[in-house]
């Protein structure tokens, strides 16, 4: 039963006015600016193997094509009304792009044809805000921070996910032992030769080899352009189950869950690509130095101070990459006499981090504060093993939000138990950064702490504003001595000009500083759209991990066959999705992500619910039995506070309903109840 | 009534089970060989059940102790007693005075990082510490192209190379490194200085055997650290004593399973500055049956006609060396780092390689700026030679002619590292610190006649380490970074600033706060 969506008309427009035309029209036109000749020449003056080339003048040249027609020619092949409509939507008419210079005002006087493509780029890197109803304050509601609710599936699911996975590695074996006997050539790499032993182990390699090769094209899908509301794929195709792909030449524009791009700063135009490129032309594209050398420029001093205003603490120091930011700065801070209790899900940088810092390692459960009390009890009690001398001091390394589950660091939880422990927190906002906290100021923002509680925030600069690199913020004589010590200041390369560029002015349009007013709507977007997806996604029936606020929304498939079913029917619907299955999640809980973004609006939501509903049908994935959420509206006259003694008079207690809203029904009442806290 | 069913039920399944049983071919065995064993052994049938029962319960148990027998048990009032002891360290130490005064000195550029270099103090000085050789900094086309990109990609990908991060333009970049070195395929990771700290351990696992270079640089030392290989280490860049050591890990290890094996060095020694000698060393790989990682971070786009690095200056095909990691930030003036190998090799990296998986990808514009670079050098290597006559120019003004420190980089690289001579160390008994503080002085006073250069830093003690597990003491040294950006005029006028900056440090009668080197 196909559902329509009962969604703004304009919303499906904006998708088909920035189709990418196919190559094959476009391909015998060479661009004849110097842009796609120096693009074409590079190519032919480079000696390089013959495929290649021409594969990736291919990929070029349709690359320049394709910009090209973007950007200059008025073609026959777009028809001119699915182009203006976008623009005469009067509901855009205050979407805060600023560089939308003459809004029309008649919906019969439709703009230029070139402003609206224009307009259409930009869209499609930024969506317009549809109503001003459509934002949300993210904040922390006071008290406690709730545990998630874990709903589980029904066993028939469990079991038949363990099936399939064993029925994987059988068939895998099988084939091995065959294909070993019949086929050695393909396990050539596989096998000591020639005196060298192979290269990769034959036990480590099966996972990639019978596992993952099966869904490879779910992964590492190659885009071009900018990865904002909407992201071009680049189609491949094969013909060998996976091994090689072959670009067909052709492009999806498909609607972004996937990027973290979560404050919608992965843009080409507006102020900050502005000022990045006054940046570029004035200090070039590289500072050619280490910091410790010649690296440090005005301008990263100056980002670095905006920075540690921006996060509430007096210093801070920035970064190339995000990953070696941690694994640089652990053994910056502690080392051998010294203990790291680290979530068990932190990420792997930190755990190099940690593990090249020579301190010990211990790992607590999943923001399970009573877990690290008792590590903390135990530890601080027995001293360091062996010797039971007292550790020098105890470093706990949390996340603010954790990117695969969705949920944030119990911060009021840690900061309690720290007073009584007096261990040293180092909070990793890799993911939190800008996402979280009514200022965009992380989980220390949303939960409405005092940054100084927290002896060391590190966060990256990827995902927030669209930039690259990491910081670490902490005291003033922390930073000095980090500055002395950490390796990646001494040896790595310094972040370049046009990368400190484009944080420095998206940090100030989240301030307010230019375009008063975007950075806050950039804010109060992302929470809405988190909110009123996950919202939309537990009425629906999905199973859903992760904290009511966070932007990052996983959905649990179990099935491992799921995985690429549901990635393909997603790219069927012109929806990038991220898939993720074992190692990175436990066995049984493989899932979906959706990253949510503040390019994105509430049609582009609608868009995803709609998808999901559709394949939620096939797939079978609706199980939740509604303890964790999505339950039906108290009856009228019922508040929330007087649930308990309703439920108790009408003999309602602990009857959980699993929820099955219909899409229509998930639409109309969203809006409203998003703004509720969530049920 | 409802008890009587349930009797029945349960003798009704008894009876079927053990009909099933009796079913199953050698069924009938089995029962009678446990009841023959009863008869005749009940002592044996005993010894069964518990090792039946052991086997149950080791099952069930952890599968390692979680406490050793060092385990204290303490009152939960003990342990509050213990908790409220306890006062831990302060996070990070004071900072040395050394740091503090490094770190005021420490020059600040305003506006780009060129051949003249404006400071924080108002002052143009000669910049020859950034890894600027042939000016990309400052040219126009590179900014152009840069700029292109921005308007067609935007700044950051917004995502790891596996989520939707690999760009169109990574792939261009990859496919052009590898065409020009001649490689089969090629990676690309998002910083230089991280890249072959997660290639050594995406290959070399636990069992495995690495040969090191003494000298190898911090960010391979980091490599080996977490690699969990066993590492041995041979005398900086001697090729005997490399086969001697190959040798006894080839006899040591003849009996046991055959492991991977790994020679790692670099092509231009980042401490030293000198040259490994790759024909050698690809002879004896050979010969022995290692793989050669090779870190040709400060070779790549400075050796070599077109500046493919080490193997195109010594006529060997890049494809012997089995993974040949380098750099696109220093002199390719972009971002990143790449490695270089078979597709075998390219592709393992692309699902083990810590650093490529769990980090964003490179921002687009730094990939087209690679390419461009790199492509310019193939297309015009006149720069190289100019390049080259720079640093014959320099070198003609410090190696020989001064009386204090000597070169010890090869004579092509354009980073020259300056050491105290052996008899100056040696007769005034200086100590590493102590050739730290007079360079640092050297360094000091070139900067006050009007000339950047820097040192090679050392990595200081990690927290908590006694300092004496360190096998190589990297000599300090003054690091001068030649660039095209400048005359040769301009650069025999920088290289008799330093020579004489040199001498005056050095012939300073109270030589400071150094003061006498004190014995022992």
């Amino acid at each position: 039963m196909p559902q329509r969506l009962p969604r703004n008309p304009f919303a499906s427009s904006t998708t088909s006015a920035v189709a990418i035309p196919p190559t094959d029209k476009v391909s015998p036109r060479r661009p004849s600016t110097s842009k796609g000749n120096r693009l074409t020449q590079f190519f032919s003056s480079s000696p390089k193997s013959k495929e290649q080339q021409s594969a990736q003048e291919a990929l070029l040249a349709a690359v320049a094509a394709q910009q090209q027609y973007l950007l200059n020619n008025p073609s026959p092949q777009i028809s001119a009304p699915s182009l203006s409509l976008p623009t005469i939507s009067l509901s855009t008419a205050k979407a805060g792009e600023a560089n939308m210079d003459e809004p029309p005002t008649t919906l019969f006087q439709p703009p230029s044809f070139a402003e609206a493509k224009r307009q259409a780029r930009i869209d499609a890197q930024f969506g317009p805000l549809g109503s001003q109803s459509h934002r949300y304050v993210s904040k922390h509601m006071g008290g406690a921070l709730s545990k998630p609710v874990i709903d589980e599936p029904p066993y028939y699911y469990v079991l038949t996910t363990y099936i399939s996975y064993l029925i994987l590695i059988i068939f895998g074996h099988v084939r091995d032992f065959f294909g070993k006997r019949f086929r050695p050539d393909h396990y050539r790499h596989l096998k000591a030769a020639n005196g060298y032993a192979a290269l990769n182990s034959d036990f480590d390699n099966f996972y990639v080899r019978r596992l993952k090769l099966r869904i490879d094209d779910c992964f590492a899908r190659p885009i071009t352009g900018v990865p904002g509301r909407y992201v071009s794929l680049i189609d491949r195709k094969t013909d060998d189950f996976n091994k090689n792909y072959q670009f067909t030449g052709t492009y999806t524009e498909t609607l972004n869950m996937s990027s973290y791009n979560y404050l919608g700063f992965a843009q080409s135009e507006g102020p900050c690509a502005d000022a990045v490129e006054e940046t570029i032309k004035k200090y070039g594209i590289s500072a050619t130095s280490p910091r410790a050398d010649a690296g440090t420029s005005d301008l990263v001093l100056e980002v670095e101070e905006r920075i540690a205003k921006f996060v509430g603490k007096p210093a801070a120091m920035v970064f190339s990459m995000g990953f070696s930011t941690n694994a640089t700065s652990f053994p910056a801070l502690v080392g051998k006499g010294d203990l790291i209790i680290s979530d068990e899900l932190n990420h792997a940088s930190i755990r190099i981090g940690a593990r090249l810092s020579g301190a010990m390692i211990t790992s607590f459960k999943h923001n399970d504060m009573e877990d690290l009390e008792r590590i903390l009890r135990e530890n601080i009690s027995q001293g360091q093993p062996r010797t039971h001398r007292p550790w020098k001091k105890i470093l706990v390394v949390v996340e603010g939000l954790y990117s695969m589950e969705g949920t944030m660091c119990d911060l009021p939880g840690l900061l309690e138990l720290k007073k009584r422990y007096k261990y040293n927190l180092f909070v990793d906002e890799a993911h939190s950064i800008g996402a979280l906290g009514p200022r965009g100021r992380g989980v220390c923002d949303y939960f409405g702490i005092d940054p100084a509680e927290v002896d060391i925030l590190m966060g990256t600069l990827t995902k927030s504003f669209g930039a690259n690199g990491g910081y670490v913020a902490a005291e003033k004589h922390i930073i000095d001595k980090l500055r002395s010590t950490n390796a990646a200041t001494i040896y790595g390369e310094s972040p370049t000009p046009p990368v400190l560029m484009q944080i420095l002015s998206a940090l100030k349009i989240i301030q307010g500083e230019i375009n008063p007013g975007q950075g806050e709507e950039r804010l109060q977007r992302i929470a809405f759209n988190s909110r009123y997806l996950r919202l939309g996604l537990k009425r629906l029936g999905f199973i859903v991990y992760g904290h009511d606020d966070s932007p990052i929304i996983p959905i649990v498939l179990y099935n491992p066959a799921k995985m690429p079913a549901f990635s393909h029917e997603m790219l069927r619907r012109k929806i990038s999705v991220v898939i993720v299955g074992y190692p990175a999640t436990p066995l049984i809980s493989s899932r979906a992500r959706f990253c949510v973004s503040a390019a994105h609006n509430k049609d582009d939501m609608d868009r995803l619910l709609a998808a999901c509903d559709e394949i939620g049908n096939v797939l079978q994935l609706k199980f939740s039995t509604g303890v964790a959420g999505g339950a039906e509206h108290l009856p009228d006259g019922v508040t929330p506070e007087m649930e308990d003694e309703w439920r108790k008079a009408n003999g309602l207690q602990g009857v959980v309903q699993a929820p099955r809203w219909t899409l229509r029904e998930v639409i109309a009442n969203g809006v409203q109840d998003v703004k509720q806290p969530l049920r | 009534m409802e008890f009587h069913d349930a009797q029945k039920f349960v003798a009704r399944s008894i009876d079927e089970i053990t009909n099933r049983f009796q079913k199953v071919p050698g069924s009938a065995m089995l029962i009678r060989y446990i009841q023959s064993s009863y008869q005749d052994d009940p002592v044996r049938s005993a010894i069964e059940l518990i090792l039946v029962i052991f086997f149950i319960r080791y099952l069930l148990a952890p599968s390692y102790a979680t406490h050793t027998g060092n385990f204290v048990t303490l009152t939960e009032e003990e342990i509050d007693d213990l908790v409220d002891e306890w006062t831990p360290e302060p996070l990070v130490a004071p900072q040395t005075a050394f740091e503090k005064e490094e770190a005021e000195k420490l020059p600040v550029i305003v506006g780009p990082s060129g051949p003249k270099t404006r400071l924080s103090n108002g002052r143009t000085v000669t910049n020859l510490a950034s890894y600027n050789f042939y000016n990309f900094v400052g040219n126009e086309q590179v900014k152009e192209k840069a700029i292109q990109t921005l308007r067609t990609y935007g700044v950051g990908p917004c995502g790891p190379p596996q989520f939707y991060g690999t760009q169109d333009v990574h792939m261009k970049t990859e496919a052009d490194i590898a065409s020009c070195l001649g490689t089969e395929g090629c990676i690309v990771y998002a910083q230089a200085f991280s890249t072959i700290s997660s290639v050594i351990p995406a290959f070399c696992k636990r069992g495995d055997v690495i040969v090191a270079d003494r000298a190898v640089n911090y960010a391979i030392r980091k490599g080996l650290q977490i690699c969990r290989s066993t590492i041995r280490y041979y005398e900086h860049n001697d090729m005997e004593d490399l086969e001697r050591v190959l040798q006894k890990v080839v006899k040591d290890q003849a009996k046991k399973p055959l492991t991977r094996r790994f020679i790692v060095t670099e092509g231009l020694f980042e401490t030293v500055g000198d040259c490994v000698d790759l024909p050698k060393l690809v002879e004896l790989k050979q010969r022995y049956k290692f793989r050669l990682m090779l870190d040709e971070t400060w070779s790549f786009g400075v050796l070599g006609r077109t500046g493919r690095g080490l193997t195109e200056a010594q006529n060997v095909d890049a494809s012997q060396v089995d993974m040949l990691v380098g750099s696109l930030a220093g002199p390719l003036c972009a971002g990143g780092g790449f490695c270089a190998g078979s597709v075998d090799v390219v592709a393992h990296q692309r699902i083990t390689a810590a650093s490529y998986t769990y980090s964003a990808a490179l921002p687009a514009m730094l990939a087209t700026t690679a390419s461009e670079t790199l492509n310019m050098l193939q297309s015009n290597p006149e720069v190289l030679v100019q390049c080259r006559d720079n640093i014959k120019a320099m070198r003609a003004q410090l190696d020989p002619r001064s009386d204090w420190v000597r070169c010890t980089s090869a004579i092509d690289n354009p980073v020259m590292l300056l050491v105290l001579k052996p008899d100056v160390v040696n007769s005034r008994r200086l100590s590493i610190m102590e050739q730290e503080r007079l360079l640092q002085e050297c360094v000091d006073e070139t900067l006050a006649n009007g000339v950047l250069i820097t040192r090679l830093k050392s990595m200081p003690v990690a927290p908590g380490a006694n300092g004496k597990d360190v096998g190589w003491k990297l000599q300090p040294a003054l690091k001068v970074c030649v660039t095209t950006g400048l005359s040769k005029k301009e650069i025999e006028k920088a290289g008799i600033t330093i020579r004489h900056a040199i001498t005056k440090v050095l012939t300073r009668k109270t030589s400071s706060k150094l003061g006498l080197p004190s014995v022992g």
